[in-house]
């Protein structure tokens, strides 16, 4: 019997890639040979600002969150070597559960080694094989694989549409199971935000779990800096918050957090919690001095929504096509095709200012994306440098 | 099995705007490998199946369904349920 090679499906990925990498660097590769700062690294031999690392309060630096992370691996060692269940929780990974539940004005906070899996691992424990999960269509992969995961069915309701998700409900009406709704704080991809206030009506008509994935909007939105609920003023509504480590916070993990007396039961039945290695004592510090500043320190978030508006106001300024009309630290402009996208990326690269590429299918409606990320520790110089580059790259090759 | 011409017929139409190959659409027709339609246009297509027959197709049933025929089938089982 002749072998099927397993590879062999993914040849057309390979051609892809290989069409990318001869119109310049790779692009979904590339390399930052050295970090110099938050908004700075060193790439291909050139100093470069950085403009797409989700790094929005510029905190990754912080004299206080680095030695943080280094007196925890002095005093705890390098790694747990072992999950939460076993023998990998220490007093740290409980200090900052207490510490974010107390930031995020929750009763319960759990913890996961990567924002990922706070994902696969909340979806996978709420729901189950008789359960119905409604996921706004533009969610991220991490929703997606964490529903795929929990076995529950699966209903995709139209992007940010609460009327489309009406009409879901209504057609599985009278199915056994309970119902859990996901949206997003902020989408990744466009900037966008979940309309939170017509979900919560939906929810008060069809009575299902309600769980928000704050990851792009914790510690930039709210009042508190909580997220899109915060800003909503619509936090009791929200059964289940998720969240990350990896943007705001500056390190990397993530995070589950809601108010059931029944939440702790989920480190029982979350296997992506469960059967990995709990993060390590440097990322666990590092996370809750982060926190810690978060809460001490709003003026960086207010530096952020500086410096997001004004790169807004300059894209919008040069005529390009945003992925939406709200400010937000995502700022994504919309290219006409695949090979005039990474044309414009690596001409950016070139002249000192990286960017994130994204290109079908991680992204909505089939879009080419040049997709940014702003920083509270961006300057304006950075962002009038970042607005003169796209009106010279992009703006320039929009009009020709 | 086959489904019903006239429910493949509607889910061809509905497939048109999705088909960049223009190749001819039959019922043993791949929708995903043979349209080179990527994983989340092919959810997005179902998304318009499901409103115009005003049904609920789940994900979980979309990545078993790989022909229209099939599709087609899912159609056809889940309008007469309703």
């Amino acid at each position: 019997m002749q072998m099927i090679d397993l590879l062999e499906k993914h040849k057309g990925i390979a051609e892809r890639h290989a069409r990318m990498m001869a119109m310049g660097v790779d692009a979904v590769g590339l390399t930052n040979d050295k970090i110099l700062s938050p908004t700075r690294a060193v790439i291909n031999g050139r100093e470069t600002i950085l403009a797409g690392t989700n790094n929005y309060m510029g905190i990754t630096f912080d004299a206080d969150c680095v030695r943080a992370g280094q007196d925890a691996m002095a005093e705890f060692g390098t790694g747990t070597t072992g999950s939460r269940i076993a023998n990998g929780s220490y007093a740290l990974h409980k200090e900052l559960e207490s510490e974010l539940a107390k930031f995020l004005k929750r009763k319960h906070c759990i913890i996961f080694t990567t924002g990922y899996q706070a994902n696969l691992g909340m979806m996978s424990g709420l729901a189950g094989p008789k359960d119905t999960i409604f996921l706004d269509a533009d969610s991220h992969s991490s929703i997606y694989d964490g529903c795929a995961l929990s076995g529950a069915k699966l209903v995709r309701f139209r992007h940010n549409d609460a009327a489309d998700l009406d009409k879901r409900l209504a057609r599985s009406e009278g199915e056994e199971g309970g119902r859990l709704v996901v949206v997003e704080g902020i989408y990744s991809m466009l900037g966008d935000r979940a309309p939170l206030a017509d979900f919560v009506e939906v929810k008060k008509k069809y009575g299902f779990q309600l769980l928000a994935d704050e990851a792009h909007s914790f510690g930039v939105l709210g009042p508190h800096g909580r997220g899109l609920a915060d800003e909503a003023g619509l936090e009791d509504d929200i059964d289940f918050i998720v969240g990350t480590f990896s943007k705001s916070i500056g390190a990397i993990g993530g995070f589950g957090a809601g108010n059931h007396p029944l939440f702790e039961t989920l480190r029982y039945a979350m296997r992506p919690y469960m059967f990995t290695a709990s993060s390590s004592p440097a990322s666990v510090a590092t996370s809750l001095a982060a926190v810690r500043k978060l809460a001490a320190e709003p003026e960086r978030r207010g530096r952020l929504g500086v410096n997001s508006a004004r790169l807004f106001a300059g894209f919008k300024g040069l005529g390009l096509d945003l992925g939406c009309d709200t400010v937000s630290p995502v700022i994504a402009v919309k290219c006409a095709d695949e090979i005039s996208t990474i044309a414009m990326w690596n001409a950016l690269l070139e002249a000192g200012v990286y960017v994130n590429i994204a290109l079908p299918p991680g992204t909505p409606n089939r879009l080419c994306l040049l997709r940014c990320s702003v920083s509270a520790a961006h300057s304006f110089d950075d962002i009038d440098k970042i607005i003169a580059l796209f009106g010279k790259v992009v703006a320039s090759r929009a009009a020709a | 099995m086959t489904a019903s011409q006239d429910t493949i017929g509607q889910i061809c139409k509905l497939l048109e705007p999705f088909n960049s190959t223009g190749k001819v659409l039959t019922p043993d027709t791949e929708i995903s490998t043979d349209l080179n339609i990527d994983s989340v246009a092919v959810m997005d297509f179902v998304m318009e199946v499901e409103d115009h027959f005003d049904i609920e197709i789940p994900l979980n049933v979309v990545s078993e369904t790989h022909s229209i025929n099939d599709l087609a089938m899912v159609v056809d089982a889940r309008t007469k349920k309703a």
